[in-house]
């Protein structure tokens, strides 16, 4: 594999298929499926080689491609991967994958529209998470983002198109602040060495003035921190997930938010005294939205809202994480984005399944489905208690990272933080207690069970990953602790006048 | 290596029943009850060769399970007489409860799931006691919890049995909010979570007394948790909805002790610790043994009734962890282990054969079940403390502990011992004797329900005497030889006078009560119904923590902060914001026409206008 | 002698009659051909000032204009024939689907 350009082709795979799909007749679903899961499966292969050959004792930016593309302004194609960013393909691979799935079962009209769009949302995944070029970064980002317009809206359900417009307006607006952000960089980064250009890694060996750091590290904090999404600018993505299909609100809930937190990393590495300055803000924030996110979730009855609510509470934890800033607290928080990434998709493929068939997601409106949904139940069992941080299973291990990185600087924090890990808990089992357990319903006797292989195949992966990273971590934490220590080293290197 | 199969075994045997023989349930069962018994034959060895020489050094074996720079969390065993002794308990308590399991579960639906559970729950708590640091513990201790919460909501469409399972699991997380942060404090003054490490760390005196005393009662809060001590002992009455061999297993036998044998294991720290977290970890420990014994006064479910004596028994345990007596602990553990899971297990032979908890719905049983009966008998005894039955002797060593360190305390313990006898004189003689009060036709429970329920009479009767004073190497010098302290302890006339004479009053008043024809309702309750109604409702506990600490405080401020996400942050603030810009909108769209001569003309005139600027200037 | 105001007079009044028309008539044929009006009155000076000013520039413009009108013209009838097939009315007032 020595020189074939894995990212492009990461990014290509579904753009590809997307291409192929265009040309396939509207009734052939059995193709278009077919398409889709080569192309995400290839995917899944390439970043499980990703994980595989990236050289851990070396660490740094690997795979690295570069071609120009507007020479004039310095913009040019240029991709590569740090430890931070294979986990993050990673997980982006196996929720399209098992997305893809669960696409299968759920969505029953336009469902190559549906699939044309869930691909190009994940190419610009891939390309944020690959981008080593401010520009490209931000042009996959918005690749990102634009295509769940049409799929909230066009496959969504209650209430979507307040949701799919509230969404796209929170996130173009975040966006907006973003690129002021990243042109500042790039404009002043070219007055002072007279070359202009996007290139992270050149701009990355620049040191700018620690003022102008704090001044344009805002932006950027505020511009991927509504993506996260920071409290209190949170309200668009609970209503987002509620609305949206399974297959988006997994892949929305379990790599787009992962997306603005990659966002703030990136903004720490290029403005490390920025950082030093606006995390300890970012660190009571994420109160907010570890206690606050998870107070609403726990009042809420919409099962889709609760995880809702509960991810942003999740991200608080991750951005209590960031906001250490030590190598224990960060690596807690990139594999807790990991770890929830796993988890919230399966919660949502979980829901989106009951509610296909039950047309409901009020937990009052349950009972007793455990009887009817052995193997679901077992496996929202699962959901419920890796969210609540259960051991054996991936959360856990996060989470206990990053409370352990924030006990040291911030104790208050880390312990609210360790209690809203029983709030967490608190919510799931009332849930499970309403809907899977008590006296079973004659109303529901309809429901089916997941037995077939398609239907199964996305949850038996989303768990064995949770397991697996639950009980031996080294096997994602080796390669993220390759990126996270020179991330961390550099924003602790030079301290704040 | 064999002692990492002690960690397998269990879990294979778990994964096997759920992913494979689920569908076969006499397999299923086997499988379960051979990981365990195959366990018990890996530990017996050791503890042959531990007892043959209690002075050698612990065992260790570890690995690193995450590393990251700046922190290494290992994972690891330790074979010591302390884990030595949890783990026969664990390994022979649990293999006699599995058999006497495919008895009582017979013909259950979810048969294999219950077995797969146990094994889940015999790899947690052996996890638990094999753990060299702290966050191994906290791993298994919270695995523990799950398989507690699955077993307690085992029949789960009863609506309670999913309530008490919720509640369980719920209240040792609260527990294990203060013991996480403990293991973070302590972990942030010495820098290791390793026992020995920390043992040597503290020993040293490297760690100042007030970040210790602050360690030490956070942590506790794990065991308050686990244990169910005062304030959080509200789960462990409800945990009652789970089978029965559950209760004898998880709920008497071994988890709940679970708090215990992690206070025992840091022994290092509670040795260190300052005197008022000492004393505080103790008088929780005797307010929850006296509480727990008057509430289960009030109480007319027979299980209820032995958990409630559960409690009081952990009450014991823990107050003798605080006054300094480790090894009495572990000592009272251990006869506990065997002579409470005999108790509930001999309950839930009665409740096979009446179909009922309450007891006053029984009676008259002894003719009917003999061999439940004697047993329950020599159990009972054996909790009452009777000389020379295996509660006695630990029972004994505790009161001498808490009698040379607190006057009150031991005065505390003495009372609790009265309650205690006078509690289960009434089970006896409600149960067993008296009048025919059952409905149907109760019989003796089968073979393999009764032989454990004989082994473990056998060993509730004769385990004290491992405490013997003067025997070499006995109870104590055995769980203290590995650490060197704890050991000696001497016999105490006074001590064994006083208990004794408080035991004896208990069983006359309570003969005096009980033993009366034609009653069909608790005697207290007709001469006291305030008192009696206040301890029916467990002191109103539950009552408060339900209505007002999670209904009104906690649930309140989810509701807040619902109100404020929903009222002020999406309705008033940002649809108010899409409010204003929509009918800026509307007022803008009005100057749209259709008409495309109408944007013509403006363009035109716009032309114009520029036109004559560009003229005049 | 013709100069180049008298070619820029007739290429101002053959705007202001293609303005006055696409502004005042209502049958969108109408609209169209001053819309060509407009276009020639442009070509004119285009033309005029590549005669006076002797260079090619102007002359090429024209062309590409020529092209690109015959290319708009095009189009503009075929969207014109869809429109009466559907509403049966070339008026331009009552194609104000566009409306609020």
């Amino acid at each position: 594999m020595e020189g074939f350009p894995v990212l492009s082709a990461l990014i290509l795979s579904p753009l590809i298929a997307v291409i192929i799909l265009l040309f396939v007749k509207e009734e052939r679903i059995g193709l278009i499926r077919a398409i889709s899961v080569v192309s995400t499966s290839i995917c899944l292969i390439l970043s499980f080689y990703l994980l595989w050959a990236y050289d851990k004792v070396k660490g740094g930016y690997q795979f690295i491609e570069k071609v120009e593309w507007i020479k004039s302004l310095g913009v040019s194609y240029h991709l590569g991967v740090d430890g931070i960013s294979v986990a993050m393909v990673v997980l982006t691979s196996i929720v399209i994958f098992t997305g893809v799935f669960v696409s299968w079962v759920g969505v029953k009209h336009r469902i190559k529209e549906h699939y044309i769009f869930l691909l190009l949302l994940v190419a610009g995944v891939f390309g944020v998470f690959e981008s080593l070029d401010l520009i490209c970064f931000f042009l996959f980002y918005e690749l990102a983002v634009i295509p769940m317009y049409p799929l909230i809206g066009i496959w969504g359900s209650a209430n979507r198109e307040y949701a799919t417009m509230k969404l796209t307006l929170y996130l173009s607006f975040g966006a907006l602040f973003a690129l002021l952000g990243l042109l500042s960089i790039y404009f002043v980064s070219g007055a002072q060495t007279g070359v202009y250009t996007f290139d992270m890694l050149e701009i990355a060996k620049l040191s700018f003035d620690g003022s102008y750091q704090i001044k344009v590290f805002l932006p950027l904090l505020f511009g991927f921190g509504v993506l996260v999404p920071l409290a209190p600018f949170h309200s668009w993505s609970p209503i987002g997930h509620a609305a949206a299909p399974s297959a988006v609100s997994m892949l929305h809930a379990g790599v787009l938010m992962k997306l603005g937190a990659y966002g703030i990393i990136r903004a720490m590495w290029l403005l490390p005294q920025g950082a030093q300055f606006w995390m300890p803000w970012v660190a009571v924030l994420s109160l907010i939205n570890i206690f606050y996110g998870g107070m609403v979730a726990m009042s809420r009855k919409d099962m889709k809202f609760m995880i809702g609510y509960s991810s942003s509470s999740h991200m608080g934890y991750v951005l209590l994480g960031l906001a250490t800033v030590n190598y224990i607290g960060v690596n807690g928080a990139v594999l807790l984005m990991f770890a929830h990434g796993i988890m919230t998709a399966l919660a949502f493929s979980l829901i989106g399944f009951i509610y296909d068939q039950a047309h409901t997601r009020m937990m009052y409106d349950f009972s007793g489905l455990a009887k009817k949904l052995p193997f679901v139940s077992i496996a929202f069992a699962i959901m419920g208690f890796a969210s609540s941080g259960l051991p054996g299973l991936a959360n856990f291990v996060a989470e206990l990272m990053v409370f352990i990185g924030a006990f040291k600087d911030y104790p208050i924090q880390a312990i609210v933080a360790v209690f809203g890990i029983i709030v967490t808990a608190t919510y799931m089992l009332r849930c499970l207690r309403d809907v899977f357990f008590r006296e079973p319903q004659d109303k529901w006797d309809h429901i089916k069970d997941a037995t077939t292989f398609v239907e199964r195949m996305p949850f038996v992966i989303l768990i064995a990953v949770l397991l697996v990273v639950g009980f031996y971590p080294a096997i994602i934490v080796d390669i993220i602790n390759t990126g996270v220590v020179p991330l961390v080293d550099r924003v602790n290197a030079v301290p704040l006048g | 290596m064999d002692i990492w199969a002690l960690l397998i075994i269990p879990l294979a045997a778990a994964l096997l029943i759920t992913l494979v023989t689920r569908k076969n349930e006499d397999l299923s069962s086997f499988i379960s009850i051979g990981a365990i018994v195959l366990c018990f034959f890996i530990v017996f060895p050791y503890l042959l060769k531990m007892l043959g020489n209690p002075h050698m050094e612990a065992l260790e074996q570890s690995f690193t399970w995450l590393q990251v720079k700046g922190l290494t969390i290992e994972m690891g065993t330790i074979i010591d007489p302390l884990s030595i002794i949890m783990l026969f308990i664990v390994t022979f308590v649990g293999s006699l409860i599995h058999i006497y399991s495919r008895g009582y579960m017979h013909g259950e639906h979810g048969f294999s799931r219950f077995f797969a559970c146990l094994s889940l729950f015999i790899f947690s708590m052996l996890g638990i006691v094999l753990s060299n640091n702290f966050i191994m513990i906290f791993v298994f201790w919270e695995l523990v919890g799950l398989a507690s919460y699955l077993l307690i909501g085992f029949y789960f469409e009863k609506a309670s049995a999913a309530d008490a399972a919720k509640k369980a699991f719920l209240v040792n997380r609260v527990g294990d909010f203060g013991f996480i942060l403990g293991i973070f404090v302590l972990y942030y003054a010495t820098g290791t979570f390793n026992f020995i490490e920390l043992g040597h760390i503290i020993a040293a005196g490297k760690v100042d007394s007030a970040t210790l005393g602050l360690a030490a009662l956070l942590i506790f809060c794990g065991a308050v948790g686990k244990s169910a001590q005062f304030p959080l002992h509200v789960w462990l009455p409800d945990a009652m909805e789970g089978p029965t061999p559950v209760s004898a297993l998880i709920h008497a036998a071994t988890m709940v002790a679970a708090g215990v044998y992690m206070l025992a294991r840091a022994s290092f720290l509670y040795s260190a610790a300052p005197h008022f977290a000492m004393m505080t970890i103790a008088y929780i420990g005797g307010f929850t043994a006296l509480m727990a014994a008057l509430l289960a006064l009030g109480q007319s479910d027979i299980k209820r009734i032995i958990a409630y004596s559960t409690l009081s028994s952990l009450g014991y345990m823990v107050m003798s962890v605080g006054v300094g007596g480790t090894s009495a602990g572990m000592f009272y553990l251990t006869t506990h282990a065997f002579f409470k899971a005999l108790l509930f297990l001999g309950a839930g032979s009665v409740i096979h054969a009446c179909h009922t908890n309450e007891i006053w719905h029984m009676g008259k049983l002894f003719p009917k079940m003999k061999v439940t009966a004697v047993t329950f008998l020599l159990g009972s005894f054996a909790m009452m403390g009777i000389f020379p039955f295996s509660g006695f002797w630990s029972k004994d060593e505790i009161l001498s502990a808490a009698y040379n360190a607190d006057t009150f305390l031991f005065g505390l313990g003495v009372f609790t011992a009265f309650i205690t006898a006078l509690f289960m004189t009434k089970l006896l003689l409600v149960t067993f004797f008296g009048e025919k009060r059952y409905h149907g036709h109760p019989h003796e429970s089968p073979g393999v329900m009764t032989i454990p329920l004989m082994v473990l009479s056998v060993f509730a009767v004769f385990a004290g005497l491992a405490g013997l004073p003067g025997l070499e190497p006995n109870f104590g010098t055995f769980i203290g030889g590995g650490h060197g302290h704890g050991g000696e302890h001497h016999f105490n006339y006074a001590v064994a006078t006083i208990s004794t004479a408080a035991v004896f009053l208990g069983i006359i008043i309570g003969y005096a009560l009980y033993s009366k024809k034609d009653m069909h309702e608790d005697i207290l309750a007709v001469k006291f119904p305030k008192v009696f109604r206040v301890l029916e409702n467990r002191f109103y506990f539950d009552y408060v923590y339900d209505n007002y600490l999670v209904k009104k405080i906690y649930n309140g401020i989810a509701k807040i902060s619902n109100f404020i996400e929903v009222y002020i942050i999406i309705n008033f603030i940002l649809n108010g914001i899409a409010y204003i810009t929509r009918q800026i909108g509307r007022g803008l769209r009005l100057t749209i026409s259709g008409q495309l001569q109408h944007y013509t003309l403006v363009m035109v005139g716009g032309v114009f206008v520029l036109m004559i600027i560009f003229v005049i200037f | 002698m013709v100069t180049l105001t008298h070619f820029l007079i007739l290429s101002f009044i053959l705007f202001s009659i293609g303005v006055a028309g696409v502004l005042l008539r209502r049958s969108i044929i109408i609209v169209l051909m001053s819309l060509e009006l407009i276009f020639n009155s442009v070509n004119i000076s285009l033309a005029a000032f590549s005669y006076y000013l002797q260079t090619l520039n102007g002359t090429v413009l024209v062309v590409f204009n020529i092209t690109v009108a015959a290319a708009e013209v095009a189009i503009g009838l075929a969207i014109l024939v869809n429109v009466y097939r559907s509403r049966k009315s070339i008026n331009v007032e009552e194609l104000n689907d566009m409306r609020y």
